[in-house]
């Protein structure tokens, strides 16, 4: 059995957000991974997110591919419906259901073996169709359920914990994602919650293809020496290019990129993100700047994380394909039928 | 003076363009066929075409048949060859006594043509090159005279040509004068040199009534539109690309908010068969009426996405317009060759849900009804076409449509049901017909949702290994499949005339050859009754068809006998019962292959023993 319910009780003081839900509101059934997984840790960023941004929790559609990560989205929002679909394909399943439906949000959870394997042609098409969406990568180069075999993301010259040497080049999802347009970019560390729950904010409130690439250490077949995704690797190597925090008022972003300032990046829904940026050679709105400065970095075996892209007029799919306010799924025969007069037409049409 | 007597016939002759693919012949030849219609009488074309876009040979096909048989007959009764390189084949393939127009500015031998027919010489490249200049303008005017040159020999009337090219041109009005003119030249040439009219002859009927002449893949796509699919995912494949491109058109024309002009569905070229299937599964949970449309290799890249949605219990309609295969087989011949890679698509224990209409009518109608079935019976729903009625036009009843009728949703549980406490099992069996409730993401804050998974669950969603629950789920997916029995659409049966010992079982683009060959059997002295299949899961007047008579033939258009065996399978019928007529050759099925094979071993059948004399 790995499905596990939360006992009901919790106490009575519990905070609650502005639309009165407390954080056990956001909360699905315990996790059955690995104790000190990253994934729960990523899997508690979310829930923070969702509570801190007040979401109506049954208002998000979870969707996941197969693996460790695509486990997690039972983990968290209980109340919402959850899609755990086939190996690599949840971008396809999760544009299909925003077509439906414009009015969820949608939450894609997928791992590197999902995403970065089979289903690198689906995570690459959902990108570049600008579907609304927040796309979390749970990243940790190992193939988890299978007991340890090399992902696509694994670095070159990285060892399994069998003592294999991987030979083969790692793909950068990060840096696919910028060229493929997604108009939101990021990487983070799933053992950085001060940084990772602001990114999902900010992600979630992203109207437009939002990627989020987290490292995520596998403690049973990945975080050990030589690997570069364990915990200690990824804490001497890790690079954070900002600080970042999220205001959930409709303020204007301001967009300066001086040290130690706080910038302002304009959200399409109308909310506001405020980001305060520790780098001074920085430029969130750079597309080219940002696949520059990952590449720099991860030539001197460094891990950026931050928010590297956000695109300033960003669109979604919906927006492209020119469709109605009111979501395709509550649209009814009226709507939809032309009926017999039409056909008839229609019929002489065809004389 | 040929050595057969040359054809005599009114409004019952096949006519046989060969063309070189890519020479722009298809539009006449299509308006020929109009023209017929236009004169009223029945016609029934079919494309034969090439899987390249240019070069190879192309032939389009009209038989004109006033007593309205709309299948493929076989043979050629006039031939046009306009292709170097299929002459010796095209004159072979023309019925003695039959007629054979061809280009003669270089004239062949004697020895290229046979003696049993008549042969008609037309310089048509000497009039192209003496009338135009430009060497487009030379090819595709060609075509427009040879049409023209038909006109004078069978009689035809020139003036619905005429009519014809001022509707093909409506919009680029600058080019009708010079194809009514290139139809002139045409005709004047054959009256002031040919023998005319030939033996072959159009005269006006009344026999096509308020028929429509419409392809199968744009009536589909029309019956997707009335059914109400708002989201549409597919990948390019022949023969199916037509139909989603017709969707494409008919939401453009019938779906566009007339105020915000804004569009009422969403349309996506998919980058794969997979990504394709993937979203409408993933429109379909989410409460959109969805579907695909590709053809058998798309449906073998999708087997695992089906798989997941059958046991998750998610409607998703697609439509499979058939080709002949195996692997890319042949990509631009019809067969009816997917039915059990549909039938039990992906791993596991599976059943699918088919539906097949024998027409563009029944593509309407069964476009439609697909959707209300796959969201019933929360599954999915394959509609199965093939080339013959996807990509030919064919004439048909009109469509009709119930203004009454409203889409059944199936069992959807709503806010206010979940509300009032109503207890929410999403595999719970409430009615005992094996169908649970289902809930649209979003519905209720704290109650209905549930997590949708491939992997084994209770009766309440809940992820398990036990087997128990295993089972108990397997079992209820069988008997939803019990319940599709009774509400796909029912078989049609029509008896002989008198009564029978044999009966014979068909489907699909088969029909309209099975309604001229019954006739044919009948003129053989034979009597058989007849029961066509329009949906799977069979229902169970197939086991009483079968019991009631000694020997049943199941006619369809692959190697396999993949119906029989389904029929086999499914109804628990003695194969040695069901005798197998099969078709694969990539042609659609003829009224005379079938009359032959049927009527051939009814022959054997009733032949008695020779008396033995000492």
């Amino acid at each position: 059995m790995t499905y596990l319910a939360k006992p009901k009780f919790h106490h009575p003081g519990l905070p609650k957000n502005e639309l009165g839900y407390t954080h056990r509101d956001y909360e699905g059934t315990i996790s059955t991974l690995c104790a000190g997984c990253g994934h729960d840790s990523i899997t508690a960023a979310i829930i923070q997110a969702c509570f801190e941004l007040a979401i109506e929790p049954h208002r998000v559609a979870k969707i996941s591919g197969i693996g460790c990560s695509s486990k997690t989205p039972t983990y968290f929002l209980g109340n919402s419906h959850g899609f755990n679909s086939v190996h690599g394909r949840m971008p396809s399943v999760l544009t299909g259901a925003n077509l439906a439906n414009r009015d969820l949000i949608y939450l894609g959870v997928s791992g590197d073996g999902d995403s970065a394997s089979i289903g690198l042609g689906q995570f690459a098409h959902c990108l570049r169709r600008g579907v609304n969406m927040t796309y979390i990568v749970e990243n940790n180069g190992v193939y988890g359920l299978t007991k340890g075999q090399f992902s696509a993301t694994a670095d070159r010259g990285s060892k399994s914990k069998r003592g294999v040497i991987n030979t083969d080049n790692s793909i950068d999802m990060v840096a696919m994602a910028l060229q493929l347009g997604a108009t939101f970019v990021a990487r983070s560390f799933s053992g950085d919650k001060e940084q990772l729950v602001p990114i999902i904010k900010a992600a979630i409130a992203h109207k437009g293809a939002a990627f989020l690439d987290v490292i995520s250490p596998c403690v049973a077949f990945n975080n050990h020496a030589g690997s570069t995704r364990s915990f200690d690797f990824v804490r001497e190597h890790n690079e954070a290019v900002n600080r970042l925090d999220f205001i959930s008022t409709r303020m204007p972003i301001e967009l300066k990129q001086e040290p130690g300032t706080v910038e302002i990046v304009e959200q399409h829904d109308g909310s506001t993100v405020a980001l305060r940026k520790l780098s001074a050679d920085y430029e969130i709105h750079d597309r080219s700047a940002a696949l520059g400065f990952l590449q720099h970095h991860s030539a001197k075996g460094q891990i950026v994380t931050g928010l590297l892209f956000v695109e300033k007029e960003a669109e979604d799919l919906h927006a492209h394909l020119h469709t109605v306010d009111k979501p395709l799924n509550a649209l009814g025969t009226a709507d939809l039928c032309p009926g017999q007069a039409a056909l008839d037409q229609f019929n002489a049409s065809m004389r | 003076m040929p050595t057969a007597t040359p054809l005599s016939r009114v409004n019952d002759f096949v006519v046989r363009f060969a063309n070189v693919n890519g020479s722009g012949s298809a539009s006449a030849n299509e308006m020929f066929a109009r023209a017929i219609l236009r004169m009223g009488i029945p016609v029934a074309p079919r494309n034969i075409f090439p899987s390249n876009i240019q070069g190879l040979p192309t032939w389009y096909e009209v038989r004109v048949t006033e007593d309205g048989h709309l299948g493929a007959r076989g043979g050629t009764d006039l031939m046009v060859a306009m292709n170097p390189q299929t002459f010796d084949k095209d004159i072979a393939s023309i019925e003695p006594g039959g007629y054979l127009l061809y280009d003669s500015t270089k004239p062949y031998p004697a020895s290229k043509f046979r003696d049993d027919i008549t042969v008609i010489g037309v310089p048509l490249t000497a009039i192209c090159n003496r009338e135009y200049t430009d060497p487009r303008q030379r090819q595709l005017f060609k075509n427009i005279i040879y049409i023209g040159v038909l006109t004078a020999l069978l009689e035809m009337d020139v003036k619905a040509v005429e009519t014809l090219i001022a509707e093909q041109y409506k919009g680029k009005d600058k080019l009708i004068a010079p194809n009514v003119k290139a139809l002139h030249i045409g005709r004047d040439y054959a009256v002031l040199n040919l023998a005319h009219p030939i033996g072959l002859r159009l005269r006006k009927a009344d026999k096509v009534g308020n028929k429509i002449f419409v392809e199968g893949n744009a009536a589909a796509a029309l019956g997707a539109v009335y059914g109400g699919a708002t989201v549409c995912a597919w990948y390019p494949i022949t023969p199916s690309s037509s139909l989603a491109d017709a969707f494409t058109k008919w939401c453009a024309k019938y779906r566009v908010d007339p105020t915000t002009k804004k569009a009422k569905y969403a349309i996506v070229q998919a980058e794969d068969e997979l990504a394709s299937i993937g979203m409408v599964i993933g429109a379909a949970w989410n409460g959109a009426r969805a579907f695909t449309a590709t053809s058998g290799p798309g449906i073998s890249l999708m087997q695992e996405f089906i798989g997941l949605a059958y046991f998750a219990e998610i409607p998703a309609v697609i439509f499979n317009v058939q080709r002949a295969g195996p692997s890319t087989g042949m990509p631009t011949r019809t067969q009816q060759c997917d039915l059990i890679s549909c039938a039990y698509a992906s791993h596991g224990d599976t059943k699918h849900v088919m539906l097949f209409p024998e027409n563009p009518a029944e593509a309407f109608e069964m476009g439609a009804e697909a959707f209300d079935l796959a969201d019933r019976l929360q599954t999915p729903v394959f509609v199965m076409l093939d080339l013959e009625i996807g990509m030919n036009h064919h004439l048909t009843r009109p469509f009709q449509w119930d203004d009454n009728r409203t889409y059944d949703r199936g069992k959807v549980m709503t806010y206010e049901e979940l509300e009032a406490g109503k207890d929410f099992g999403r595999y719970l069996d409430v009615d005992g017909d094996g169908i649970p409730y289902r809930t649209y993401p979003g519905t209720h804050p704290t109650r209905g949702s549930f997590f949708t998974r491939g992997t084994s669950r209770d009766r309440y969603a809940k992820y398990t290994e036990e087997g128990g629950p295993y089972v108990d789920n397997m079992q209820r997916l069988l008997r939803k499949f019990e319940t599709a029995k009774d509400i796909v659409p029912k078989p049609l049966i029509a008896n002989a005339a008198k009564p029978s010992k044999y009966g014979v079982i068909y489907f699909g683009s088969t029909a309209p050859a099975m309604d001229e060959a019954i006739h044919m059997i009948e003129a053989r002295g034979h009597g058989i009754d007849r029961m066509r299949l329009r949906g799977f899961p069979f229902h169970s007047s197939v086991n009483s068809f079968v019991a009631d008579h000694d020997f049943v033939f199941v006619v369809e258009q692959n190697r396999d006998a993949q119906l029989r065996s389904l029929i086999v399978n499914e109804c628990g019928i003695d194969p040695v019962r069901l005798v197998p007529i099969l078709h694969f050759d990539g042609t659609p099925i003829t009224a005379r292959y079938i009359a032959k094979a049927i009527g051939d071993h009814l022959d054997q059948m009733t032949m008695k023993p020779a008396k033995v004399t000492s």
